[in-house]
């Protein structure tokens, strides 16, 4: 990852400027022309232990990574307990212990310089502080350090007073804690809960009528059932509010599938709008024995706009939603050809696509990252919903798992769907259980692994023109990458725009972006992936 | 009395108009009238949702006042200081009896608390996506004065030639409005503007003449034609003239075989209209079919006018909001170009005849 080297008007900048001046001068600076001074955020957890805020930060973290915002999580616990080798009891957490209290503002500090190496060196655009922060004094501590280094700061406050929340949240992760190895359940509980009480004693929450009402941030209270949201300052911030304002801890699963094995996959051909083959019908009916086994209830199903996954949800009986922006991946120019055909007349498309799967676009069409652009709304309304069923196709399923699974982009192409095979996922604690179900129903394999040969080419390709998809794409993608080749201009420097710190693309990107002019380990010379030097 | 004339009227949208959402705007300050509303509500199996706007800002109040209750069928032949000053006293009066939502006693209310013009929500016991999309726009506007200014790119080859959709580079007068538009926009100094284009050509050429950032957006490429992509109106009348009738029908809905619809692009400009609601200056420049739905949401255009709203090439539309709308000036930049706007002929059945249906093709070479 490229480092960032220049905040320019950072370093003049003085700490004795009022914060608030700071920020506003930041997000000044901030507009989408000046990318080169777009600064870090500080995602700062506020809360007494066991009101979710691991959840949260995982979480969150999860979908900012999927959208491409690189982020990154800091728990303090991890750090307290490589400090203090073997944790013994909540003594060690009450606030007249001051051999502690030492110990963990050091661990605070440590972990502070952390997130500066991610943030300034190693390409992060986002690190989220998971620790308490229940005093005043830390969070002051933070703000400090934030101001010094002209990152922007948005606290995520969680207030739980149900004591039953609270228990299960006990149960289900920190039982099962590093603190805890041994112990027994009840003896787990009873210590926890003493742990609370010695941070209760001094929590001193955000004030939004006095002390903190020109800070940034929101107070998730009861899980969700309340938010306070204060001075959101830019659209990454709001994005994240919307997105904590969406989840929820209610049991649910999420189960994904592919439409029946379709005419287009016995030829082998990708994309098109194909109806089902035969076995691809028993594999409808084949699923509507088994939406019927699991006895769901209240199951949603949605589908996408193409036959091949209508048919399917057809066969179940049951009402289903159609949208469009589940549609199969756009493979442009390439569309209902067979790869073959596709190695034949495009070959260098063919090498280029298996250099960067994730980036490369299709002429005329899409790529996996903008893919994920256009589902993001599918995945908000997942976090929203209780059961669905959600059939759809190869590329988008892959991306959907991989945000489930936390893939990143190199992982995320080759993921294996195969067809006629249902994944139900299950949120627990931080993460999700897979349960992979195949319904037994004969099909063809269209998987295409990692080619073991990455061919690297050095010569630049020959200007493309761009053409217009001949599939309708999906209304939510906004592809904010620089163009390669904008005719009427000489110089290909001008071209490289950083993509603008919206919608969460690569906001690191968007410092290699300029900077990338004299890389030469790459395609066409711009190694970026978010220039389209992959389709054009 | 009022009120329930007014809630008769929203039971009434909802049943015989098919209405999905009411906006009851009132003061709504006692929890008395809060409760009629709710379980009138309740009665009917709606769901209500409470937008609660609270401000305590003398100097954004004088300003509503001024903006909005000044040109108010109330006030239309007072003097402006006599009717701040009524103005203010009406207010007073409300507030003898205003009681705030409670976020205690009314915890069970899904509403939304809004302080100081979007510098603080409350947000409690949202029950669906509609709700959560409502609390996501009201987050997102804002009443900072700003303006957004909407061009289509400059006449491009294919424009000249009559043809529809494509990726051509502009014409040596579009050249021009490219620089023109460059001048322009000095002359406006606009502060802090951001460009936004669209991944085609002819808007980015466009963007390019002006020197200073843009950026591109996909979803604002024109309006997918599918087949007929790069067809003049005369080849698609002769290839496909059901195809053409039918979309003379019913211009929003209608969508190109392998293409798209208005309808279809409304849906896909949705997150630039958030955005556009976020930021402040913006210069837009994209395309005839995109710049219609743009200008709809902003003017609040019907789907049946939606299609038929006029774009002409080389011209600037600035609009500002204000009040309750949108101040709306048209700049034509006088460099000379191609009519691209086809009015609806008036025999629309698919039975008609090619001239009928060409009646309204604007001159092309």
């Amino acid at each position: 990852m490229a480092a960032r080297h220049q905040r320019p008007s950072a370093a003049s900048k003085s700490s004795a400027e009022a914060k608030r001046t700071d920020l506003k001068n930041n997000e000044k600076k901030c507009s989408w022309a000046s990318y080169m001074t777009n600064s870090p955020l500080l995602i700062v957890m506020i809360g007494l232990p066991a009101r979710g805020k691991t959840y949260m930060s995982k979480k969150l973290t999860r979908y900012l990574n999927w959208i491409g915002v690189p982020t990154k999580v800091f728990n303090l616990g991890e750090y307290r307990r490589e400090a203090v080798q073997s944790y013994k009891s909540y003594d060690f957490f009450r606030h007249d212990n001051e051999e502690a209290m030492e110990i963990r503002k050091q661990c605070a500090l440590v972990a502070l310089q952390d997130v500066k190496t991610y943030l300034n060196t190693e390409g992060g655009q986002i690190a989220v502080f998971d620790a308490t922060n229940t005093t005043r004094e830390r969070r002051i501590l933070i703000l400090n350090f934030a101001q010094e280094n002209t990152y922007k700061v948005f606290f995520v406050e969680s207030i739980c007073d149900d004591p039953d929340v609270i228990a299960e949240n006990i149960m289900e992760v920190k039982v099962s804690s590093p603190d805890y190895p041994e112990r027994d359940r009840e003896s787990v509980m009873d210590d926890f809960l003493k742990r609370i009480e010695c941070y209760k004693v001094t929590y001193q929450p955000l004030d939004k009528d006095q002390h903190d009402r020109n800070l940034s941030f929101i107070q998730v209270i009861n899980v969700g059932r309340r938010f306070l949201v204060n001075r959101v300052q830019d659209y990454i911030q709001s994005k994240i509010v919307y997105y904590l304002m969406n989840i929820h801890v209610h049991c649910h699963s999420i189960y994904l599938c592919r439409h029946g094995e379709s005419q287009h996959n016995l030829e082998r051909r990708i994309g098109g709008d194909s109806g089902l083959s035969e076995r691809g019908k028993k594999f409808a009916v084949e699923l509507k024995g088994f939406v019927k086994e699991h006895n769901l209830s209240d199951l949603k199903v949605w589908t996408s706009q193409l036959r091949c996954t209508i048919q399917t949800a057809e066969e179940l009986g049951v009402p289903y939603e159609q949208w469009k922006i589940l549609n199969e991946i756009d493979a442009g120019v390439c569309e209902e050809m067979t790869y073959k055909t596709i190695e034949e007349k495009y070959p260098q498309e063919f090498a280029l696509r298996d250099q960067d799967k994730y980036h490369y676009r299709y002429p005329g069409g899409e790529s996996y990252q903008d893919l994920v652009q256009r589902l993001e709304p599918v995945i908000m309304e997942l976090e929203r919903q209780g059961n669905v069923l959600v059939i759809c196709h190869q590329a988008v399923m892959r991306c959907l798992l991989a945000y489930f699974l936390d893939k990143g982009a190199d992982d995320l192409p080759y993921m294996k769907c195969p067809l006629h095979t249902v994944l139900k996922l299950t949120p627990v604690a931080y993460g999700c259980k897979v349960e992979m179900f195949d319904l037994k129903v004969e099909a063809v394999n269209t998987h295409r692994d990692r080619p073991l040969n990455k061919v690297r080419s050095n010569s630049m390709l020959p200007p493309l023109i761009r053409r217009n998809s001949f599939d309708p794409l999906s209304s939510q993608d906004q592809i904010k990458r620089p163009r390669l080749y904008s005719m009427g201009s000489m110089h290909s420097h001008s071209h490289v725009f950083p993509p603008p710190a919206f919608s969460g693309t690569r906001f690191s990107r968007v410092s290699e972006g300029a900077e990338l002019q004299q890389r030469e380990d790459s395609l066409n010379g711009f190694s970026t992936p978010d220039t389209e030097e992959g389709s054009t | 009395a009022c009120a329930s004339a007014a809630l008769k009227d929203v039971a009434a949208y909802f049943t015989k108009e098919y209405g999905q959402v009411a906006v009851f705007d009132a003061t709504n300050t006692t929890r008395e009238r809060r409760a009629v509303i709710n379980s009138f509500a309740k009665e009917r199996g709606y769901k209500v949702f409470f937008v609660e706007s609270i401000c305590d800002d003398p100097e954004i109040i004088t300003e509503n006042i001024k903006q909005v209750k000044f040109g108010s069928p109330d006030y239309i032949d007072r003097d402006i200081e006599e009717a701040m000053t009524d103005f203010v006293q009406r207010i007073e009066c409300y507030k003898a009896s205003y009681t705030s939502i409670d976020d205690e006693k009314d915890r069970k209310l899904s509403y939304i608390k809004i302080f100081d013009v979007g510098s603080r929500y409350l947000v409690n016991q949202v029950q669906d996506h509609i709700q959560s999309r409502i609390v996501y726009y009201l987050m997102n506007i804002h009443v900072t004065p700003r303006s957004i200014y909407l061009s289509r790119h400059g006449e491009s080859e294919l424009n000249l030639l009559g043809r529809i959709g494509g990726d051509s580079g502009l014409s040596p007068r579009g050249l021009k409005y490219a620089d023109a538009l460059a001048v322009f926009i000095r002359d406006q100094q606009i502060k802090d503007l951001k460009v936004w284009t669209s991944h085609m050509k002819r808007t980015i050429q466009t963007a390019e003449a002006l020197g200073v950032q843009y950026e591109q957006w996909k979803a604002l490429n024109e309006i997918d034609a599918g087949v007929c992509e790069e067809l003049t109106y005369e080849e698609i009348q002769e290839n496909f003239p059901e195809e053409f009738a039918m979309r003379d029908q019913e211009k929003y809905r209608y969508r190109y075989p392998k293409g798209e619809s208005y309808e279809d692009l409304v849906h896909r400009l949705e997150p630039v209209i958030m955005e556009l609601e976020r930021q402040e200056n913006v210069l837009v420049i994209c395309h005839q079919a995109i710049m219609r739905c743009l200008i709809a949401y902003f003017l609040d255009k019907p789907a049946d006018e939606l299609p038929y709203l006029r774009c002409p090439l080389h011209t600037v539309l600035k609009l500002t909001p204000v009040a309750y709308g949108c101040k709306v000036e048209s700049f034509f930049l006088n460099i000379e170009a191609v009519n691209t706007h086809r009015e609806k002929p008036t025999n629309v059945t698919i039975s008609r005849k090619s001239d009928e249906a060409l009646q309204t093709v604007p001159k092309h070479n």
